[in-house]
């Protein structure tokens, strides 16, 4: 398998080493060495926790600046719908394209449109096709790589279609190829909100390759276009996407298309990690379909946005009122047929002890024994989140008992009371046998 | 039934269940899904085992006077036993019936006792057996395969 590539990346010099990430990392996948947090590639999601979490801002998304957009004579912007939502209502979408465009980018294609696609290729699938209930959506690319690495069992109720991203850059590319011009010449540039999103551009999951030749956050992208923003009052551009497709950067907005009674929309990736423990024990049977998004709010939560995700919410509710929610955008035929998974997503799961059985099995008596005999207090100090996670980095032979700053000052007091023992201790020839 | 293989030590786990402990309910299910993800069973396996032991857990919460769970976990199969210590099952065969229950309204209010905890069992079971009478304690032995 290929290197790992993950956008969430640590700014050595920022970090102290405290114990905020780790803490609150949903796959234990950080630990701290040496004073520096580290993280474990094979078990980071991209979620973007430890990026909130971090008072010092060591953890950020690798994305591509703006100037990556030079590269290619015709760049296309594909802004994330969460975008809209960055800025005061008086701005309109249509000043927000514009800006883009003032920006330098030769065209804008809107993924709220993408995603309006996306909801009726969904609903056709699921006429056509039954998955396990309840079916998951494949929308979050932190939550689906939560499931490939935590749930592999899961994976078959998992929806397999292309994200609005990769379709939007996919018919992006289209329309200008079909405008004639030369398609190696056109740049797809997501706007994102979202870390996870990176990686799903560089690992994608489900398809071979994506179609999106860089990804540039919000946060970085803002400052200009805001100073864009002032002189494109008298424009009149007619946006393509409607309430419905823009609604997809809140919970629930893409539940909330689909032809189902029983959905839920959970936001938090520790909220998601809970109603994903249910499905595995084979509970909410009865519910029809998940949307499970890492952040809270949804992707207007993302770690990579400016404004606060509450106003953000309203913003996107209230641009989803003013466009209404009928389609603009009505899915090509080839949707129906193209713009599916074309890749199987292998199970990865970080949990395995050993891939021999038996070796697994006396692994994880002895883990149970170390456990045991460890304080329980998960306080972080030895670099791992939890005494079960130092027990079971201690069974894969990355971590020592020692390492634990209570059985460490037991060994120290074993030894001090050791040595006072024999200091009293006098030989025959000084003083008497004992 | 239920004899592992000769040269293969098994995993024994143990969990006590108490009855009507409804915020513990289904711990031990997850603690044994968990160890079977970590030992590297199949996602097929694992699936069929923690819906079995949680409906086995569940059972003995809500139907008894509280019992045990134990899982036996070799690499061709895994056991689950649940055993409680009564009231008893009456009418085995009407206990499998999907959709009949015996749970009282005020678990059913709780979004329990829907009549599928038995008929779940036996979906995901290669082998089940079923030991109750009126007045004893009731014993469900389950076996899963790791083929399905």
């Amino acid at each position: 398998m290929a290197a790992y590539f993950h956008s969430v990346t640590l700014e050595k010099e920022k970090c102290m080493g405290c114990t905020n990430c780790i803490k609150r990392c949903p796959t234990e996948a950080i630990r701290v060495r040496e004073g520096k947090a580290k993280i474990i590639d094979e078990r980071c999601i991209d979620c973007g926790e430890c990026i909130r979490v971090c008072h010092n801002h060591a953890k950020r998304a690798l994305t591509d600046p703006l100037e990556i957009i030079k590269a290619y004579p015709y760049p296309v912007a594909l802004p994330a719908p969460t975008l809209y939502s960055q800025f005061s209502h008086k701005f309109k979408v249509d000043q927000i394209i514009q800006g883009l465009l003032n920006l330098g980018f030769f065209r804008v294609w809107e993924v709220a449109r993408g995603a309006e696609i996306a909801t009726q290729v969904l609903v056709k699938y699921l006429e056509n096709h039954a998955l396990p209930k309840p079916v998951i959506s494949a929308a979050c690319p932190a939550v689906l790589r939560l499931i490939q690495v935590r749930y592999p069992e899961l994976l078959e109720h998992v929806i397999p279609i292309e994200s609005p991203m990769e379709i939007s850059a996919r018919l992006a590319k289209k329309e200008l190829e079909e405008e004639g011009y030369p398609v190696e010449q056109v740049g797809v540039f997501f706007i994102s909100p979202c870390a996870a999103k990176v990686t799903s551009v560089k690992n994608p999951l489900g398809v071979k390759k994506s179609q999106v030749d860089g990804v540039i956050a919000i946060s970085d992208i803002y400052g200009p276009l805001l100073a864009q923003l002032a002189s494109t009052a008298s424009v009149s551009i007619q946006p393509r996407a409607s309430g419905a497709g823009i609604g997809w950067a809140v919970t629930g907005g893409e539940s909330r298309l689909l032809p189902f009674t029983q959905t839920l929309s959970v936001d938090g990736i520790a909220n998601v990690v809970r109603v994903l423990d249910d499905i595995a024990m084979g509970k909410l049977k009865e519910v029809d379909f998940i949307e499970g998004l890492a952040c809270m709010g949804g992707c207007v939560g993302g770690p990579l946005t400016i404004e606060n995700s509450y106003l953000s919410k309203t913003r996107i509710q209230n641009l989803s009122k003013k466009y209404g929610m009928s389609y603009l955008e009505v899915a090509p035929e080839f949707a129906f047929s193209e713009f599916f998974w074309t890749e199987k997503i292998e199970p990865c799961s970080v949990l395995v002890l050993d891939e021999d059985l038996a070796l697994a099995m006396q692994k994880l008596e002895t883990l149970d024994e170390i456990h045991k005999a460890l304080p329980g207090l998960d306080c972080g100090s030895c670099g791992a989140p939890t005494c079960r996670a130092l027990a079971e980095d201690i069974v894969r032979g990355l971590a020592v008992e020692i390492d634990c700053i209570f059985k460490l000052r037991e060994k120290v007091t074993d030894l001090a009371e050791r040595m006072v023992e024999l200091s009293s201790k006098l030989p025959p020839s000084i003083g008497k046998p004992r | 039934m239920m004899d592992d293989n000769k040269q293969f030590k098994p995993l024994k786990l143990y969990f006590t269940v108490e009855q009507g402990d409804f915020i513990r309910a289904g711990e031990a299910s997850s603690k044994i899904k968990k160890v079977l993800s970590q030992l590297g069973f199949p996602g097929s396996l694992i699936r069929r085992v923690a819906i079995a032991a949680y409906e086995a857990e569940m059972n003995i919460v809500i139907h008894s006077w509280g019992g045990e769970l134990e899982a036996e976990i070799g690499p061709e199969h895994v056991t689950i036993v649940a055993r409680d210590r009564g009231p008893g099952i009456s009418d085995i065969a009407l206990a499998m019936e999907e959709g009949y229950s015996t749970a009282p309204d005020k678990v059913r209010e709780m979004g329990f006792g829907a009549g599928m905890g038995l008929p779940n069992i036996q979906n995901c079971a290669t082998e089940f057996i079923i030991e109750s009478g009126e007045g004893r304690g009731t014993v469900l032995r389950i076996l899963i395969a790791v083929k399905e």
